[in-house]
């Protein structure tokens, strides 16, 4: 199969996904046993203005119809309209992406260059201080809720310290383009700017970074352990070569291909993390505005907020499947890795 | 069969069990070698001893609110200080950590069955009932597990027991990938092939042949999302999407103790290294137990100790 062929094929199946992912939203908001339309018009209204909002978001038709009409504006890029912000979901996702994307993207890298040779180390010394040091500084990551280190690192490094910025993207002003302040500060040539960006990023993304290097540290170990212990190393060792060559040209390149298939995931956790995170750091991400809009059993907030996370995560995955490609010749298209 | 006299019986039935009992020995023996996992079971056994014990143990009344004495710091008379309505830290955490345990409990006692029926139909009989099974837990696996359970519980109404049903909710699917895949590997290997030769009957099979080899891995994903439920209903209750205040839930309190974190570090500080520590617990406990039920490694270990 071709590679386009493939991604093509692998688009297509990605829209059952999107459309069970908006099935189970609907269902969940069916049962609520609360009256949305009351929540949304707020404490103060009429019975009249009640009605009024039930009518235009369909809140008196059946669940399949309130589907329809959903799935019927979905097709034109309509993702409804907010009751709580009173604009539409779409404009309001758009405007809130790039800072989730910035500060997840940021993390991620952050996880990914710690985690994979810290792993490496972590199995090349097995059972060595460092190692021991590595697996426990990754389990410490996933035992640590990220809400409260988050909290932890703004008591430390911004009110006792003052090092950090405690919340906030940005200090000063710049004009902003794509909304991803870095290639906007980049793009203005504002060396101030990019800097207070990338030191507003330093707090969550540490945070999110050092939940998710447990993950990369745990499975980059042990697949290497695998390998080192593996026919072909043995023999690559007897046949009198290097030790250094034997590691890092053959069971290296074998037992990366363990972590990457977990990257899509990590990626999806992430942004998980980033509706925690986003509270605390008053982030002005998605992951902040799905915590707010949830609260208030905004709907379509919730179900726009979903179908994008779960769009993201599909790509990911999408990514991830490709990259195997390069990494691994024995992986054909179409097939999944053993 | 019939005249043979008692203890011929016991003689067999000990024979019989005499493998299994040894490996048990070992098994146990291997978790007591490495030190992280009595660590862990240690952390663990002591969490379990508060949960129960918690309400006896208490200084002060949880619930009593006392503002002269609000927002003191750690002293002799309250330990890890007060939080701002002058109710005792310590004594809060104490009565709280059954919340968190039951949490784990609960969950996990639904989405483990569930998933491990789910997921066996799906593994041993394949077909169109496993296609669709998969693509149902794809579905929930295709976004994360926290926000589906947040849009649950707000839709449910938050509380505790709402959060509690949210997470199950949305985390059989896990246990469902897991024993699908399980079974999957396991319904290949030869032993399946010889007893099936053998003529075992096909339930047989699955009790005596499949299941035991699938629980391995269940045991350790068990233990180990102990602690992620755990940190899951802080991080709910913490949003606001589970426990209310005043309950003295963990992450309740950090919830409350956010707004005072820079005057009075010590009421988030407290409740959250209370989560971290109960966490790595069962960390270190499933990462122990993980290494003992991995037969090979077993092996080499028993090698070792001769």
């Amino acid at each position: 199969m071709r590679l386009h062929e493939y991604i093509l094929r692998r688009i297509i199946t990605i829209i059952p996904v999107l459309i069970g992912v908006t099935i189970i939203v609907f269902v969940i908001a069916y049962v609520i046993p609360t009256d949305p339309a009351r929540s949304w018009a707020g404490p103060k209204a009429r019975p009249e203005q009640v009605e009024v909002i039930r009518e235009r978001y369909h809140l008196n038709d059946p669940v399949h119809i309130q589907l329809y009409h959903y799935f019927k504006g979905l097709l034109h890029g309509d993702l409804g309209i907010s009751p709580t912000t009173h604009r539409p979901v779409l404009e309001d996702l758009k405007d809130r992406f790039p800072a989730t994307f910035e500060l997840t993207i940021f993390a991620f890298i952050l996880a990914v260059v710690i985690g994979l040779p810290l792993g490496v180390v972590s199995a090349l010394k097995r059972n060595k201080p460092i190692d021991h040091l590595s697996r426990f500084i990754s389990l410490m990551g996933v035992s640590t809720p990220l809400f409260w280190f988050a909290m932890m690192l703004q008591l430390i490094f911004y009110y006792r310290l003052g090092w950090l910025p405690a919340s906030g993207r940005i200090d000063v002003e710049v004009e902003r383009i794509t909304g991803f302040l870095i290639v906007d500060s980049i793009m203005a040539g504002n060396m101030p700017a990019l800097l207070s960006t990338l030191w507003h990023l330093v707090l969550p993304a540490t945070c999110m970074a050092f939940w998710s290097l447990a993950y990369f540290v745990r499975i980059t170990r042990s697949s290497m352990l695998e390998n080192l212990e593996a026919d072909y190393a043995t023999t690559a060792k007897a046949k009198g070569l290097p030790e250094r060559i034997v590691n890092y040209k053959h069971v290296l390149r074998n037992a990366i291909i363990a972590p990457v298939t977990i990257l899509g995931i990590q990626f999806g956790w992430l942004l998980m993390g980033s509706v925690l995170l986003e509270t605390i750091v008053s982030w002005p991400g998605m992951g902040r505005y799905a915590a707010d809009t949830i609260v208030q059993v905004d709907l379509p907030a919730i179900a726009g907020y979903c179908l994008v996370v779960a769009l993201i995560m599909v790509i990911a995955n999408l990514i991830t499947d490709i990259l195997y490609v390069f990494i691994d010749p024995r992986v054909r298209l179409g097939e999944k890795a053993k | 069969m019939k005249n043979i006299p008692f203890r011929s019986h016991y003689m067999i039935f000990r024979r019989r069990l005499r493998p299994r009992l040894k490996e048990l020995a070992l098994t146990f023996y291997v978790i007591r070698k490495s030190w992280l996992a009595v660590v862990g079971a240690v952390i663990v056994f002591f969490f379990i001893f508060i949960t129960i014990f918690g309400n006896y143990l208490v200084l002060h009344d949880p619930y009593e609110v006392d503002l002269r004495s609000r927002l003191s710091p750690p002293s002799y008379k309250y330990l890890f200080g007060t939080d701002e309505m002058g109710r005792c830290v310590l004594s809060r955490m104490l009565a709280g950590a059954r919340y968190s345990l039951e949490a784990g409990i609960f969950v996990l006692a639904i989405a483990a069955p569930v998933g491990l029926i789910l997921g066996g139909i799906a593994g041993l009989y394949g077909g169109w009932l496993d296609e669709v099974i998969m693509r149902f837990t794809d579905i929930f696996l295709a976004f994360p597990y926290l926000i589906l359970a947040m849009a649950i519980s707000a839709a449910l109404g938050p509380s505790l027991k709402n959060c509690m049903i949210a997470l199950s909710l949305v985390y059989w699917p896990v246990y469902a990938r897991l024993i699908r895949g399980q079974a999957l590997s396991v319904r290949e290997k030869a032993f399946v092939d010889a007893a099936k030769a053998m003529g075992v009957s096909r339930f047989r099979i699955m009790s005596k042949h499949i299941l035991p080899n699938t629980i391995a891995p269940v045991i350790v994903a068990l233990t180990l999302d102990m602690g992620t439920i755990i940190i899951s209903t802080a991080a709910l209750s913490f949003l606001g999407f589970g426990a209310q205040p005043p309950l003295p839930e963990w992450g309740c309190m950090i919830s409350e103790g956010r707004l005072f974190v820079f005057q009075a570090w010590w009421t988030p500080i407290f409740p959250g290294l209370a989560i971290v520590l109960v966490v790595l617990g069962f960390n270190f406990m499933g990462d122990g137990i993980r290494d003992a039920l991995d037969p090979k490694l077993r092996r080499t270990i028993e090698v070792e100790k001769k």
